[in-house]
């Protein structure tokens, strides 16, 4: 599938540069032509209507706008889209399934993990990437992977629990080694 | 059989959220999450100075950039009157400058583009000439005769003092002070911040030319009172104007006041007859809008010598920016300042109060604040921490000796507040047990023993949440009850509305609680909708913790509405009278015989389909609640911290909080509020360092500067909880909001000064940084605060 995003300049000069380019979001492939200036996050949020990644402080510091890329977390506001060619994006959209929630989704909502809601695709995204190679963290290893993503509401403890709820819920759902 | 009140989700459940089903999947819809057909974007071009007269403005590049549709100035807006605009403290404040900038940030022009990238570079190619004057950075400057008058643009406004303001007894408190064996003094500065929700400000205007409509999606605490504002400074009837006010990325009271940005939208779109859309960036938010504090304390207290308080005087010189923009409620020019030492059982007291304009961002808003009180309860708690020192009397046994004891409600404070019910000691007893008090004073020497400086702080209030009664308490002569309407579907499911506005509190969950509780009707049959005023009763919003105390309590006299009526339809379907009918959660049955009843979805499925004679259909209501009081929180707080000597950094070793906010109806929500409020008071306290310069330049424009705590360094918090229902509000409820936001600063500051005032210092100013706690230990001697900061 493509999606043509031409809404950067709708009428652009003809020293405009455009720059095509195919990004994998949530599994599926997007070709998209765009200012090799624009950021990654202003494509997922208004090219690709992916508005569940939040955009803070645009100067890489609140966290608001983390994806994983290539599995990792990244702050969307730090690259531009151009740099995205090739590479395999995820947010917050692609976390569950049309039926279910991953853990760390379920996570958040039993143990309160968030109050306005502004910071949670990007710390469950952290949060994510941590528990994939760490499936067994401690409190601080939580708090270390999270001290990218700054919340205002939560005070940070319930989002910690949200985090070590999932990571018992991911380990108890793997299948036992015989 | 009665139904388990925690199994339909009723009062006192932890039910887990219902907005939550949309924030973990990325579908929330916040402002500038909303696109509309042919949206257009705006930019602000912002003043570079603090101080200066604006010599010439050239926007002609900007209009050259393809892609620019409007460019806009004051000159512009003044055209159409629309220059200027009222504040919420009876004051005006510019749109765009028309005359004079007047602090670093302001707004100056707007761009309309296609797209926000192209209104950014047109704004960059505005050409302003400014003609620098002296900046006022502080109140002290500001009484300078050799200093410029900031607000010129004002008749009879001489100097740059805006009100002067005084309660209390000033003869009973000069007499008490006359009768003391001690009188104990402190001279504070509660330093600016910025509340620094994680969404910044933004607005979506659509005017429609054909019907006359006025739609605008905003970032709006309350947007009832936006509507009202905008009928009056856009001349549009308040009818053709809806405020939606969608999800909200937090608020903390930086999404009260009313924005140049949201009316210079609004002009956009009648000029474009386009939708026109405005999202500030992060640095925008931080340099103009809504900052919280900046207000010098200065006091006193007068005691015997058995620890007894007679009375206390206070002063403060507060600092609100170029523009008098903070909401207060009218009649009370510093908020409720004077609700200092409510807590405390105190026979006189006398506050004075002026404030005045500076060349700085409009300031003094409630930041997670109910009007002024988080500086009183600073200057409360530490004055309290300073006497008790002075007396050589220990922290705890000074407090006890002066708090309000439980039989003395209601208790009529010296400042005229009536607080109603509370149990402080029991509280102080559960604080001081859990940080383990007693064995803290040989645990502090031995750890000096080995070189480890240990403090131990205390902080307790009581403060006035839920205002008003509408006979005190207004917002420009807006009266402040709230609201709420309720509607039974006939299949037994329903919608509520208020005239509140969620931020993150979970109103969507708690308020169908309540309505779970009283109608018995399962929280998961009852959708909750806020913060659009076409279809939410009017309602002055959520800040200053009001929400469960009025709008909350509306929706319990709501809910009794419907039940009243039930109750008629019930006896009908049970052909009795309605004298014989009894109530059980969810149930009406016939007196002496339980068996033979109806439940309340009959009784809904009955108002549509088979009402008595003589009533009339349909199953709904709503209810205007003007609460008879404030609502009084008590809250207790301790900390442990232990301060690096060498470096002067501290840490947060324990803190444990006693919270009585009376009922609870949702306790896991309550939880949050208590550690996200901790979080803030630890930040205030430790890092949020906003502050200015000699010219006006603001330090701290980013969060690079401007430090908010993450995960890393926010330390754990214990919680305890004690309950004393509220005597007047329907369900016991009393607000919980800003409880920890208010006592927590003093808790963290007075362990720290705890831990080093064997040197002889007594007040290092907030933010507690370590440079500043290190010089208190290098020296003995107090830290303050004053701006303006040596720079480089
Ligand atoms: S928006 Fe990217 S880090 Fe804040
Ligand atoms: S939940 Fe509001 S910022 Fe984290």
């Amino acid at each position: 599938m493509s999606s043509l995003y031409d809404e950067v300049a709708p009428n652009p000069g003809a020293d405009t540069p455009v720059r095509r380019v195919t990004i994998e979001v949530n599994g599926e492939k997007r070709t998209v032509d765009v200012e090799p200036r624009l950021l990654l996050v202003h494509l997922l949020r208004q090219g690709l209507a992916l508005t569940g990644t939040h955009s803070g402080c645009d100067t890489s510091n609140c966290g608001a706008c983390t994806v994983l890329f290539d599995g990792s977390p990244l702050k969307s506001c730090t690259m531009f889209a151009v740099q995205a060619d090739g590479h395999k994006v995820e947010t917050v959209e692609g976390m569950g399934t049309a039926s279910g929630l991953h853990p760390v989704q379920e996570g958040f909502k039993e143990e309160h993990g968030l109050q306005c809601g502004f910071c949670t695709p990007g710390m469950m995204l952290a949060s994510k990437a941590l528990l994939e190679r760490n499936p067994n963290p401690t409190e601080d290893e939580v708090r270390w992977a999270l001290s990218g993503n700054l919340c205002r509401c939560t005070g940070y403890q319930n989002i910690v629990k949200s985090v070590l709820w999932a990571a018992e819920k991911m380990r108890n759902d793997q299948p036992q080694e015989a | 059989m009665s139904l388990d009140e925690i199994k339909i989700g009723g009062m006192g459940a932890s039910r887990r959220r219902v907005e939550d089903n949309r924030f973990i999947r990325g579908k929330g819809k916040y402002v500038d999450d909303v696109v509309l057909p042919g949206m257009l974007h705006m930019e602000i071009l912002r003043s570079t100075v603090a101080h200066a007269r604006i010599k010439s403005i050239d926007t002609s590049a900007a209009w050259e950039v393809p892609g620019v549709r409007l460019v806009l100035t004051g000159e512009m807006m003044a055209a159409r009157n629309l220059a200027w605009m009222p504040t919420l403290s009876y004051d005006t404040q510019a749109v765009l400058a028309t005359d004079k900038v007047r602090f670093q940030g302001q707004e100056v022009a707007a761009v309309i583009a296609d797209d926000p990238y192209v209104a950014k570079d047109a704004c960059a190619k505005i050409v302003v000439e400014y003609e620098q004057l002296p900046a006022i950075v502080n109140p002290t400057q500001a009484q300078d005769p050799s200093m410029p008058i900031i607000r010129d643009d004002k008749e009879n406004q001489p100097t740059n003092k805006i009100f002067e303001w005084e309660i209390g007894d000033k003869e009973r408190t000069d007499q008490a002070f006359a009768d003391a064996d001690v009188v104990s003094t402190i001279d504070l500065h509660y330093p600016r911040s910025h509340p620094s929700p994680m969404e910044n400000c933004g607005s979506i205007a659509d005017y429609d030319r054909a019907t006359g409509k006025l739609t605008v999606y905003m970032t709006s605490q309350a947007p009832h009172i936006v509507r009202a504002a905008v009928a009056m400074v856009a001349e549009i009837p308040e009818h053709q104007i809806r405020i939606i006010s969608p999800d909200l990325g937090g608020g903390f009271g930086n999404k009260v006041p009313i924005y140049p940005g949201y009316v210079i939208s609004i002009l956009a779109s009648i000029l474009t007859e386009r939708p026109v859309k405005w999202i500030e960036d992060n640095t925008g938010n931080l340099i103009s809008t809504g900052f919280g504090r900046d207000v010098y304390l200065q006091g006193q207290v007068a005691m015997r010598k058995d620890g007894k308080i007679l009375g206390m005087r206070m002063h403060t010189i507060s600092d609100h920016g170029a523009f008098y923009a903070d909401a207060q409620p009218t009649k009370f020019k510093i908020g409720l300042m004077h609700s200092t030492f409510a807590c405390y059982d105190i026979p006189a007291a006398h506050l004075t109060s002026v404030g005045y304009y500076t060349n700085k961002a409009p300031g003094g808003v409630a930041y997670r604040c109910s009007f002024r009180v988080t500086e009183a309860m600073f200057f409360q708690e530490r004055m309290i921490h300073a006497a008790a020192n002075d007396l050589g009397m220990d922290q705890a046994e000074f407090r006890r000796i002066n708090l309000v004891k439980d039989d003395m409600f209601p208790y009529r404070t010296a400042f005229g507040f009536l607080t109603d019910s509370g149990q402080y000691d029991k509280c102080m007893q559960v604080g001081m047990e859990a940080i383990g008090y007693d064995t803290f004073k040989q645990e502090q020497e031995e750890a000096r023993k080995r070189g480890k400086l240990l403090g131990l702080g205390i902080s307790t209030m009581t403060e006035p949440l839920g205002a008003g009664n509408s006979r005190e308490y207004d917002i420009i002569g807006i009266k402040m009850f709230d609201s709420a309407e309720l509607r039974i579907h006939m299949t037994g499911k329903a919608i509520l509305r208020t005239g509140a506005k969620t931020q993150g509190q979970g109103h969507e969950t708690t308020w169908a609680q309540i309505v779970a509780h009283e109608l018995g009707i399962p929280a998961d049959d009852i959708v909750v909708e806020e913060g659009d005023t076409d279809t939410a009763p009017f309602g002055m919003g959520t800040y200053a913790s009001r929400s469960t105390p009025v709008a909350g309590a509306a929706v319990a006299m709501v809910a009794r509405k419907i039940r009243a009526k039930a109750r008629k339809i019930a006896a009908h379907l049970l052909e009795v009278s309605e004298e014989d009918i009894e109530w059980e959660l969810g149930r009406f049955y016939v007196r002496g015989n339980q068996e033979r009843g109806v439940t309340i979805q009959d009784c809904a499925l009955a108002a549509y389909s088979n009402i008595p004679d003589g009533m009339e259909p349909g199953l709904e209501n709503n209810a205007y609640y003007d609460p008879p009081n404030l609502t009084w929180p008590f809250a207790a707080y301790f900390c442990k911290v232990e301060v690096d000597a060498e470096t002067g950094v501290w840490d947060v070793l324990k803190f444990v909080a006693v919270d009585d906010c009376g009922v609870r109806i949702n306790p896991m929500i309550v939880e949050g509020q208590v550690m996200g409020g901790l979080t803030e008071a630890y930040a205030m306290a430790n890092m949020q360092y906003i502050t200015f310069d000699e010219e006006g330049n603001c330090i701290g424009s980013n969060y690079m500067d401007y430090l908010l705590p993450t995960a890393w360094e926010t330390p754990g918090f214990e919680l305890h909880e004690v309950v004393t229902p509220c005597p007047h509000h329907p369900i016991g409820a009393k607000g919980i909001g800003e409880c920890a936001t208010v006592a927590g600063p003093a808790a963290f500051v007075n362990a720290v000064m705890n831990a080093i005032e064997h040197t002889g210092v007594r007040n290092v100013d907030m933010p507690l940084m370590p440079n500043r706690v290190f010089e208190a230990l290098q020296t003995g001697k107090d830290v303050s605060g004053m701006p303006p900061v040596k720079v480089g």
